[in-house]
């Protein structure tokens, strides 16, 4: 009983331990605010977290829900193009030959390279923000997708002539539930990746955002709103990741 | 002409190094309504012979034909029962059936289909698990759900891979029987060709009996006719003359074949022949593969 008290307090103590190392780099670096004078700038953001002062004054809440909505729909559009391709290059060695060489060299593109593009080609910054997420967290869902085709047992396979299915009942009967796993796999680290591209663009493009906050307030030298941001980004990211992991756990246990 | 003749069969799979000849002008025929085993050791190529009767292979020569019509792929009215179950996991045993039921009869309206499947489940004395998954079924249950499956869509031929392979001894034997009498109670009658390596299990079974001698590549014995009453129990085989005469005749051919020695088996004494027939026959001991 003892031990799992001190076992469950032991994240608490890793987080004080970086509290502290925080508190003594304030003492260094003059511009860096000190853990409690972050909170004392900071907390009319998070006690009023629905308060809107202004087009970038608004409460933490207010801020995660616009960059939320915006990764929600990258993602979506990302994961809506990268699941059927997947299934595609799972199935199809030809398309995988053609295909793979060009995935290999997009894969590493960093978003900050796709965001003047996609200004280029939409004109705008929502749109070309909506395509760097897009492009960015697609790869994970195509690649995770694409293997759990290939890791399709042959016995399946087996099933599948000797039963004479159809194209597309073993589709929606043999290979969509067989890679379903896979795709949940997929599904969770390209949100991940989606979250890390929307701060990006963000900042890029100063749409309002916890991202745009970020910028904004570096530009007007506020820097305990820069570590607040910081932090709201990490625990979002923290959460999204969890529940992502939590759907996948339901669909392995099924 | 038989209902399933094959003729000058050949198939042979290419290894890193070299092509490795499995089947070499291999002929097979069975009447309609026949079950027939083929005997032999594992790696024999057997399930390589079953699955181009099947479709389910091309052969690199030859050609196999049932009812009159030349086989390029699994016919409507065949079924396959596999050694490992090949259920769907994410299904449940009635779910499994159903699908095989509805790619058979994409006509009959869904509430039939589930209907048929579950006859055919009940009729393998699985009434009371038809809502479980696989992985909530034992061994021997899976198998009776593929064995299920594979009655469930009225077949005319039935290929049967090691059937029992998988499963212990008693288990095996209950299901034998089962097996046995479902052949005997359907509407219409089916064909039935089984490949084991158990010449027990093939005795209890069929109407002939061809041992299959691993290569490579693989050649055919002459078959042999199992001229008992059905059903047959395991017991009465162990003291019955007749059976004791095929399995002796089979365990010679198939020792005859192993490695490159004298076939002691055919020049030893009768009784001798049949201990040693026992031996290799036993239930669950498999014939050794052959000796390089």
């Amino acid at each position: 009983m003892v031990k799992s008290l001190a076992h469950r307090l032991l994240p608490l103590v890793g987080v004080g331990l970086a509290l502290l190392v925080w508190w003594a780099a304030s003492l260094q670096i003059p511009d860096l605010p000190s853990p409690w004078r972050t909170w004392e700038e900071s907390k009319i953001y998070i006690l009023e977290p629905l308060e809107k002062r202004g087009e970038t004054d608004q409460g933490i809440a207010l801020l995660a829900y616009y960059s939320l909505v915006r990764v929600a729909e990258g993602f979506l559009l990302g994961i809506a193009i990268a699941t059927p391709l997947g299934f595609l290059f799972g199935v199809s060695p030809i398309l995988t030959r053609m295909f793979d060489p060009l995935m290999q060299i997009m894969r590493p593109i960093s978003p900050l390279a796709w965001l003047p593009l996609g200004l280029v080609l939409f004109q705008k910054s929502e749109p070309a923000a909506l395509f760097a997420i897009a492009v960015c967290s697609m790869w994970p869902t195509l690649v995770n997708t694409m293997q759990g085709v290939r890791a399709i047992p042959q016995d399946y396979w087996n099933v599948a002539k000797v039963l004479r299915l159809s194209r597309w009942t073993t589709f929606t009967k043999i290979i969509v539930p067989a890679t379903l796993p896979y795709m949940f796999t997929g599904y969770r680290l390209s949100l991940g990746i989606a979250w890390l591209v929307i701060v990006a663009s963000e900042m890029l493009t100063g749409t309002p955002g916890v991202g745009g906050f970020l910028w904004q307030e570096y530009n007007s030298l506020v820097y305990a709103h820069i570590l607040l941001a910081i932090v709201t980004i990490g625990v979002i990211g923290f959460v999204l990741d969890r529940l992502m992991g939590m759907a996948e756990a339901r669909l392995r246990a099924a | 002409m038989a209902f399933i003749e094959a003729t000058g069969v050949s198939k042979s799979f290419q290894t890193p190094r070299a092509r490795k000849p499995v089947l070499r002008d291999v002929a097979f025929s069975v009447e309609r309504g026949e079950f027939v085993s083929i005997v032999g050791a594992m790696g024999s190529g057997k399930s390589t012979f079953l699955s181009i009767l099947a479709g389910l292979t091309a052969p690199d020569a030859g050609t196999v034909v049932i009812d009159g019509v030349p086989v390029t792929g699994i016919r409507r009215d065949a079924a396959f029962v596999f050694q490992n179950y090949s259920l769907l996991p994410w299904f449940t045993a009635l779910e499994n059936v159903r699908l095989a039921v509805g790619a058979a009869f994409p006509e009959l309206p869904v509430h039939e289909q589930r209907a048929q499947a579950e006859r055919a489940l009940e009729q393998v004395g699985l009434a009371n698990a038809v809502h479980r998954r696989p992985s909530q079924l034992s061994g021997g249950m899976r198998q009776r759900v593929a064995i299920a499956r594979a009655f469930a869509t009225r077949p005319t031929v039935l290929f049967l891979d090691e059937p029992f392979g998988a499963l212990d001894a008693l288990t095996r034997e209950t299901l034998q029987q089962d097996l046995a009498k479902l052949c005997s109670s359907a509407e219409r009658p089916v064909t039935i060709v089984m490949i084991t390596n158990s010449v027990e299990e093939a005795l209890l079974l069929s109407d002939r009996i061809v041992p299959i001698m691993a290569g490579p590549p693989a050649t055919l014995g002459s078959p042999i006719s199992v001229d008992l009453p059905k059903p047959r129990s395991i017991a009465h085989l162990a003291r019955d003359e007749q059976a004791s005469h095929v399995r002796v005749h089979v365990v010679a051919t198939l020792t005859a074949a192993l490695g490159h020695r004298k076939p002691r088996a055919a020049t030893g004494s009768a009784a001798q022949a049949d201990a040693r027939a026992r031996d290799a026959a036993g239930g669950t001991v498999a014939l050794a593969p052959a000796e390089e």
